[in-house]
């Protein structure tokens, strides 16, 4: 095959590729982008297929059985995945390509005898180590996320200090044994583990309230890792898409800390231990409310905003939701939803759930828009959000997520929390807004406790 | 240290190209709107499975008799096509999801 037509291919897929993601930070165009970039990704297989190369044993049998094997296996898994479980399908994936970028490595060594130059072997090994850690941190994130890991398994003492140091240890192993030009297999086993165990360390200390970090960081290495696959195999499009999802990653994890008036630095390291509560002060008695009173209220209100967190996902309530809005709207009652942007466990989980749900995207209300329309709305109905409505973030100092931006919901006139019972939140924090003088609860499970709103609201 | 400087040496074109990226990466995506957080970390995730490429790449040079190698390839293109293709299904099967309740309500 002629090289310089493989090439030329190999350009304009790299080229769609960067069109396909500038279009995908659109919505109007985020459909199209996608499947641009699946085509751009098409064609660099393809042309990955049949490129020559210096030893063309090909083994074309294994390819093609595993690609079908592949791609059998991601397309069932895309289709059945509930939405609800989106981030834990998205780690999933990201840590099959960190696995996968890491056995290019291993694979690299022995078809090298485990020989080459010092800089090609640390190459090696360094993507080695990031796939490695992409992978296990991926399937740590997975396991908390589908709650089998609680955070009170992980934990790991002085994990600041154990983290650096096994940083350190790994960079000048992965010097030292790139140096001579040779390893041996006991030094490619110890140096696995040692990537192994940092994945651990890396992500187990993490609280699950700081999710939508963890997985955009991740998503981040995965393309680091395949950016350097890229450079080992000689391959430019790899390169090129490897960083493209490498700086996206980083974009989306500075936006998620952002959100939460914390440094990256701070998501790592200052782990966001869940047992230490704070709000100390945030005492008194929390007033109840009944759903035919709430659902009156609500009939007579002229402005209803939805505040959804981690709390409607797990208790599948937007499609409730979803149908409170119609009733509401036919009764002439302004009906909107006000998004936080680390509400949930991924970044945008609130607005993909909702989206399952049909709710109309102009409905949305971002952060700043929802503070501004708080402000006049009649009642607040907060459903399995906590953090992000803590008042405590903005008056109270001593408490850990003081300064994070929130949705200030004092500011309007009523507020009803649907939650399960008292207990705090995921990032074990107590919320004084429980005892605010506008605000009321409604106990049990959200997607029950709507039902019966609902079902009030038909009646009114 | 000689190391390092006879890596920049060697690569010192897929250093440019590496540098250059990393600004065109940030250029591209620099204001997303929330709607899209998701969508753009999933399909973005779906990038990283262009792994499978090196996979294919690598394992066209493997020894056929070398079967530790061959596994170990093999399943590295498995795990990156369900990376790859699984990545881009799910992202869209979510991106249409936003379309049709856009066409509803307009």
């Amino acid at each position: 095959m002629n090289i310089v037509l493989l090439n030329g291919v190999l350009f304009l897929a790299s080229i769609l590729l960067i069109i396909g993601l500038r279009k995908l930070s659109h919505p109007d165009s985020a459909r199209n982008g996608n499947t641009l970039g699946a085509i751009a990704l098409a064609l660099g297989v393809l042309v990955a297929l049949v490129y020559p190369l210096e030893t063309q044993n090909n083994n074309y049998i294994f390819i093609v059985l595993g690609i079908l094997a592949g791609s059998v296996i991601g397309l069932l898994a895309a289709k059945r995945v509930p939405m609800t479980a989106m981030p834990e399908m998205v780690s999933l994936f990201n840590g099959f390509g960190g696995l996968s970028a890491a056995l290019i490595s291993l694979v690299w060594l022995v078809n090298n005898n485990s020989e080459g130059s010092g800089s090609d072997l640390g190459i090696v090994l360094l993507n080695l180590f990031l796939g490695l850690v992409a992978f296990i941190g991926s399937m740590v994130a997975y396991g908390k996320l589908s709650g089998f890991l609680k955070d009170h398994h992980l934990k790991i003492p002085f994990s600041t200090v154990v983290n650096i140091v096994l940083l350190v240890i790994a960079i000048g192993l992965l010097f030292f044994l790139s140096y001579n030009g040779f390893l041996s297999t006991p030094q490619l086993a110890l140096f696995s583990v040692l990537a192994l165990v940092y994945g651990i360390v890396f992500v187990a200390p993490i609280g699950g309230a700081d999710m939508p970090v963890v997985i955009s960081t991740l998503n981040s290495l995965t393309g680091i890792t395949a950016a350097v696959s890229g450079i080992i195999t000689d391959n430019k499009l790899m390169l090129l898409g490897g960083v493209l999802v490498g700086s996206s990653g980083i974009i989306l994890t500075l936006l998620m800390c952002e959100a939460m008036n914390r440094t990256f630095v701070n998501v790592i390291f200052g782990s966001f231990s869940s047992s230490k509560g704070t709000g100390a002060g945030a005492e008194g008695t929390a007033k109840e409310i009944n759903t035919s009173d709430l659902a009156i209220q609500l009939a007579y209100s002229q402005r209803v905003c939805v505040i959804p967190g981690y709390g409607m996902a797990v208790a599948q309530a937007q499609k409730v939701i979803k149908e409170m809005e119609e009733l509401l709207d036919d009764k002439d009652v302004e009906f909107k939803y006000a998004i936080h942007p680390v509400a949930g466990r991924m970044p945008g989980h609130m607005n993909v759930l909702l989206a399952e749900a049909n709710v109309s995207y102009d409905k949305l209300l971002d952060l700043e828009d929802a503070n501004a329309y708080l402000e006049s709305t009649d009642v607040v109905i907060v459903v399995g959000a906590n953090d992000v409505v803590n008042p405590s973030a903005l008056d109270d100092p001593s408490s850990k997520i003081y300064g994070m931006p929130i949705l200030d919901v004092s500011k309007s006139r009523s507020v009803v929390v649907l939650k399960r019972s008292m207990n705090p939140g995921y990032a074990g924090i107590q919320n004084p807004l429980f005892f605010k003088e506008n605000a009321k609860m409604l106990f049990g499970d959200a997607k029950k406790s709507i039902e019966l709103i609902l079902s009030e609201l038909k009646d009114v | 240290m000689s190391g390092i400087l006879d890596f920049f040496e060697q690569h010192i074109e897929i250093i440019y190209l590496l540098t250059f990226t990393i600004f065109l990466g940030f250029e591209v995506i620099s204001k997303i709107p929330t709607v899209l957080h998701t969508p753009l970390m999933s399909a973005s995730n779906a990038i990283s499975g262009v792994v499978l490429i090196g996979a294919i790449l690598v394992i066209r040079v493997t020894d056929p008799t070398d079967y530790f190698a061959l596994i170990m390839a093999t399943l590295g293109i498995i795990l990156g096509t369900i990376n790859l293709v699984g990545g881009f299904a799910v992202t869209g099967r979510m991106l249409e999801m936003f379309n049709k309740k856009k066409r509803k309500t307009r």
